[in-house]
């Protein structure tokens, strides 16, 4: 698969990323998640009383999403600032996407927010977007049975494509975006959209390919997290001790 | 807040004591990055302390008001986020937010920072129309001092959108034409605890005052817009001392962020 993109990247090669933990000093735990020109800040609230009380469960908590674009952080003019269908759509999907590695049993009568806001998109938001939300709600300290990698891939005139960016989106020939998120270690798939006219051997294709090529997103998640909460770092060692003496 | 609370803090604030360690009226150390947006037309990030702002502006091809048909526009939004503090919540705006945008936009427009005559490209067909939104990524408090000082940050940073040979305007290529800016805005906002005055509160220095005054000032020390808040009163006294520890501030943060 030689295919040429427009930037010089190899098909399985996503755009630079940059992840960081606990870029916001207010929130119980937060992630900011950059992928090319696409940029994403997360801050979670929670585990915090859920009102109305009409909607506590008392078997688990509630995770709420809300995703939000700046108004600057569109092309062209500005954006009309506040939710709409589109980020309510995106909100929900974000949940669904997260929600199946977090323990949330753990946490009855309760919500998790998370909110997520971009300073500026080129495709691939909401994929962005669940990868910066995982890494908050790690580094707020819930309970969590493994991360949410999430990228986008795709094709373009039936070569298999990863990340696609907004120029590739908008490509003259026959082009389908996938947004996929995926548990990295059992593979399972969190999220699955798609727009464009594509033969279904090679959307199934592009999500045999694309998963594990999506998956190892989480070892830089993984990384922001470990920046954070250095293992090498004297109080982490500390704490570690504590706790091998009180297994004893 | 409740009282005991705010009668020890106001006991700590006597002896010259807060909470980040400074000084009664120091503000805290600022640090600006420009383009941090790329889909903006100009951006700065602000940080100060645990606080952080990031202001974005986009220029739009406008018609103009009747009434000024040689003249531009230009407008400030604020919105604070749930993402910057757990006090707000969504849906729409509450009080807090509206007030600190419009203080803000206020400042920045009475000040004529922007030469509105310079954003005309036809008299009475074609204008620019700039809009500045802020940002708040982390809150913790004085919204109104750090939105200024974003929002002209931002606009120093912005370039106007290129237009080609058919007069057609390109709005996602920019040209290297800077904003016409005339003058540096910036607001100090004084807070009043019982008798002592204390610039630049934490979110949570600012649950505790009684009144607070907003001084917008031009480069020359002028004034350009006045806000009081806050349930106690001011006297002229009071207003005659705010006044001089924001010009005080005013030239401390002009020239630090020089």
């Amino acid at each position: 698969m030689a295919i040429k993109r427009h930037d010089g990247r190899k098909w399985d090669e996503a755009r630079p990323i940059i992840a960081k933990a606990g870029v916001i000093p207010q929130a119980d735990g937060s992630g900011f998640f950059k992928i090319g020109d696409s940029t994403a800040y997360a801050a979670v609230y929670g585990p915090q009383e859920l009102h109305p009380r009409f909607m506590q469960n008392a078997k688990k908590g509630i995770i709420r999403c809300h995703y939000n674009m700046q108004p600057f952080s569109g092309p062209g003019s500005r954006g009309r600032p506040g939710p709409n269908r589109r980020s309510k759509e995106i909100s929900m999907v974000m949940e669904n996407a997260l929600s199946p590695v977090l323990q949330l049993e753990d946490y009855p009568n309760t919500v998790v927010d998370v909110h997520v806001e971009f300073t500026e998109t080129d495709a691939g938001s909401r994929c962005a977007g669940i990868c910066a939300a995982a890494i908050a709600l790690a580094d707020a300290g819930i309970s969590m049975k493994d991360m949410v990698a999430s990228m986008a891939v795709g094709h373009m005139d039936g070569d298999i494509v990863v990340d696609l960016d907004g120029v590739e989106e908008h490509h003259k020939g026959e082009v389908a975006d996938i947004p996929l998120a995926v548990i990295p270690s059992t593979g399972e798939i969190t999220l699955l959209q798609m727009d464009g006219v594509t033969d279904p051997k090679i959307v199934l294709k592009a999500i045999k390919t694309g998963r594990d090529i999506v998956a190892k997103v989480s070892e830089i998640q993984r990384q922001a997290l470990l920046d954070r909460y250095p293992t090498e770092s004297p109080k982490w060692k500390e704490i570690a001790k504590k706790y091998k003496e009180a297994k004893k | 807040m409740n009282d005991t609370m705010k009668k020890n803090f106001h006991d700590a604030l006597r002896k010259g004591v807060r909470r980040d360690g400074r000084k009664l009226t120091q503000f805290r150390d600022l640090e600006i990055e420009f383009g941090v947006s790329s889909t903006s037309h100009g951006s700065a990030r602000v940080k100060a302390g645990n606080a952080e702002i990031i202001a974005g502006v986009k220029i739009d091809l406008g018609t103009p008001y009747p009434d000024t048909p040689d003249e531009g526009s230009l407008m400030v939004s604020t919105e604070m986020l749930p993402l910057s503090h757990r006090k707000f919540e969504g849906g729409p705006p509450g009080i807090d937010s509206i007030e600190a945008a419009r203080v803000v936009d206020r400042t920045i427009r009475e000040s004529k920072a922007m030469d509105l005559k310079g954003l005309c490209i036809t008299e009475g067909e074609k204008i620019w129309f700039v809009a500045v939104d802020l940002m708040p990524v982390s809150y913790d408090g004085n919204m109104i001092d750090l939105g200024v000082i974003a929002a002209m940050a931002a606009l120093q940073d912005a370039r106007l959108p290129k237009i080609d040979k058919e007069g057609k305007v390109l709005l996602e290529e920019l040209s290297d034409k800077k904003l016409p800016l005339k003058e540096k805005p910036l607001a100090v906002t004084v807070f009043k605890y019982a008798d002592q005055y204390v610039i630049d509160p934490t979110e949570v220095e600012e649950r505790a005052y009684d009144a607070r005054l907003t001084i917008g000032l031009l480069d020359n020390g002028h004034l350009c817009s006045l806000q009081k808040g806050g349930e106690g009163p001011l006297t002229v006294d009071d207003i005659e001392h705010m006044f001089d520890l924001a010009d005080k501030t005013a030239k401390g943060i002009r020239k630090s962020i020089k």
